[in-house]
């Protein structure tokens, strides 16, 4: 598999990341390093085996559905920076 | 010893605000010079109300008194708890994590935050986010104290005062910064530890543990802090051991030794090191049982980081400076206001992790990367699984060198960073308990034993722990 300057372009588009060209350049570099090292995994034959997403069995697990207290709307405005008396406020969507 | 201290404290026979207001002036002495600690707490006015406690015979709790320090990306109410990335500078919790209550409720003190690889991203705490300086090892300040839990490491070794640390680990942020820095650093099963409130890396491989200079004081910790956690769904509901009293014995042990982690790819000194403390357990009446793991050996490390990097790219999507943390002026679009966030504050290492891990989750690639690498971790449970009907546990060196200069860390790419993980990761992905000990030392730096055990098997790691650091006192 070839790492490309646009491969890595579309990924840190996906990523939220917004590159330099050199960044692109480094990290082409490094991700087809790395990625051809970890190919190593195509060699598994694992057509019979689940996944395991966690090490351990994890059964659904839920708490009993009572009522607790929730951090109040000031308490958690109170971290942000951008913010009405009752929202928070974010970028314009267009 | 903890144990002694807390008594003693309880018992009102320690001033806790003289020994508290010593401890902090010690620690900013050392911090100046190691830069272990990124947050101090306000420790003193705790420290008041415990002696108050005390004199009023009030006192309780296996920790009264002591100092702990919380690896920064454990939550501690108010006070800046950032993984060491400044995209959360600034970010003061509304709440504690689990384990910090825990410790709470047993009357420790909350000395600081200790600081660590950007979220985890590193092996030797030299991926400190921006804005955040490199510990240097206590050992010898050219070298790197390991990661990611490298403050952590640092200070648990230097501290002159009662103290013991919450680290975390990945896929080997415990035992490669205790072995590194020549300190006792116990990583537990997966779920054994509430992870709520901790600042996630990847959800399905994160376990907070403990570090401290005896194994007796890291049991203590981790008997504290185990159990299960109704904020915490993958939490466990095995019961909890009295961890600290377990003693200390090899008698009738199955000790597997994997040969392919003591051949050339270790370092001589830190093979002759393993092998010769094993020798010494096996006079004290364990047998040696000499195994292989050949699909851990070839498949776990490119596994683990798949899986591992790919949830990270997950967890990281939600920092974008809008509720907390970081933040800009408020113009351009949604995607541009994020994207401008994300890349000023991230630094390199966490660029690459993020790209690489939703690289491995896109369409087209998720099958031949995620998906694969998730069916391999079955297999490679499996593995260990029938290793572990033959032996009671697994030794291996923590890992394969002592703690390398600056220096030579700034030579590697990050393909070779990543290969120093060899001997971490497969415990790591598999979820087993594992405990690094110093079992030697080499030009005056510390070399790591790493006992592995199986799932939920803390008690074997920590009685052959514990017989090791009675023979090599």
């Amino acid at each position: 598999m070839k790492i490309t300057p646009e491969l890595v372009r579309s990924v840190a588009q996906n990523a939220r990341l917004k590159l330099t060209s050199e960044e692109v350049s480094k990290y082409s570099k490094d991700l087809a390093d790395i990625l051809k090292h970890f190919e190593v995994l195509s060699e598994a034959d694992t057509k019979s085996t689940e996944p395991s997403f966690h090490p351990i069995r994890i059964i659904n697990v839920a708490r009993e559905d009572e009522a607790g207290e929730c951090i109040a709307r000031e308490e958690a405005l109170s971290l942000a920076k951008h913010r009405t008396q009752t929202h928070f406020k974010g970028p314009k969507t267009q | 010893m903890i144990k002694e201290f807390a008594k003693k404290a309880r018992a009102g026979s320690i001033d806790l605000v003289e020994h508290t207001r010593k401890a902090i002036e010690s620690a900013q002495k050392i911090n100046e010079e190691y830069k272990y600690i990124t947050e101090l707490g306000d420790a003193i006015s705790r420290a008041q109300e415990l002696q108050k406690s005390a004199k009023e015979g009030k006192a309780k709790g296996k920790l009264f008194g002591v100092l702990i320090t919380a690896k920064d990306a454990i939550c501690v109410q108010n006070l800046e708890s950032t993984a060491s990335s400044a995209i959360l500078k600034g970010y003061k919790p509304l709440y504690n994590a689990t384990v910090i209550e825990r410790c709470l409720e047993e009357g420790a003190i909350i000395l600081g935050k200790t600081v660590q690889d950007e979220f985890g991203f590193g092996g030797f705490c030299t991926n400190v986010g921006k804005g955040y300086s490199k510990p240097k090892n206590p050992n010898d300040k050219k070298r790197v104290c390991g990661g990611s839990s490298g403050g952590a490491a640092g200070i648990t070794k230097k501290a002159d005062f009662a103290h013991i640390a919450l680290a975390e680990s990945t896929g080997g942020s415990i035992a490669n910064p205790a072995s590194f820095c020549g300190v006792v650093g116990l990583t537990p099963t997966y779920g054994r530890v509430s992870r709520h409130g901790l600042i996630s890396y990847a959800n399905s491989l994160d376990k907070i543990g403990a570090m401290a200079k005896t194994v007796e004081d890291a049991a203590l910790l981790l008997e504290i802090i185990s159990g299960a956690d109704p904020k915490d769904s993958t939490s466990a509901s095995t019961p909890v051991p009295e961890y600290s009293e377990i003693p200390g014995t090899v008698q009738g042990i199955k000790i597997g030794v994997l040969e392919s982690a003591v051949d050339e790819r270790c370092d001589n000194s830190v093979r002759k090191a393993v092998l010769c403390a094993i020798s010494k357990l096996e006079e004290l009446g364990a047998r040696r049982i000499n195994i292989e793991l050949p699909l851990n050996s070839k498949y776990a490390l490119a596994a683990y980081y798949i899986l591992a990097l790919s949830e990270a790219s997950t967890n990281l999507a939600k920092f974008c400076g809008i509720r907390y943390g970081a933040y800009d002026t408020l113009n351009g679009t949604y995607n541009d206001y994020f994207s401008r966030v994300r890349s000023d504050n991230f630094g390199d290492e966490a660029k690459r992790r993020i790209l690489l891990g939703t690289f491995a989750r896109m369409a087209g690639f998720r099958d031949a990367f995620y998906t694969q690498a998730a069916k391999i971790r079955t297999q490679l449970i499996k593995e260990y699984k029938e290793a572990f009907k033959k032996v009671d546990v697994i030794i291996t060196p923590s890992m394969p060198t002592i703690a390398p200069t600056f220096e030579h860390v700034k030579k590697l790419t990050p393909l070779q960073s990543y290969l120093m993980d060899e001997l971490t990761c497969p415990p790591n992905l598999a979820g087993l308990p594992h405990i690094s000990i110093p079992c030697a030392e080499h030009e005056g730096l510390p070399i790591g034993l790493q006992i592995i055990g199986d799932h939920f098997c803390e008690n074997k790691i920590i009685q052959v722990a514990k017989t090791w650091s009675q023979i090599s006192k």
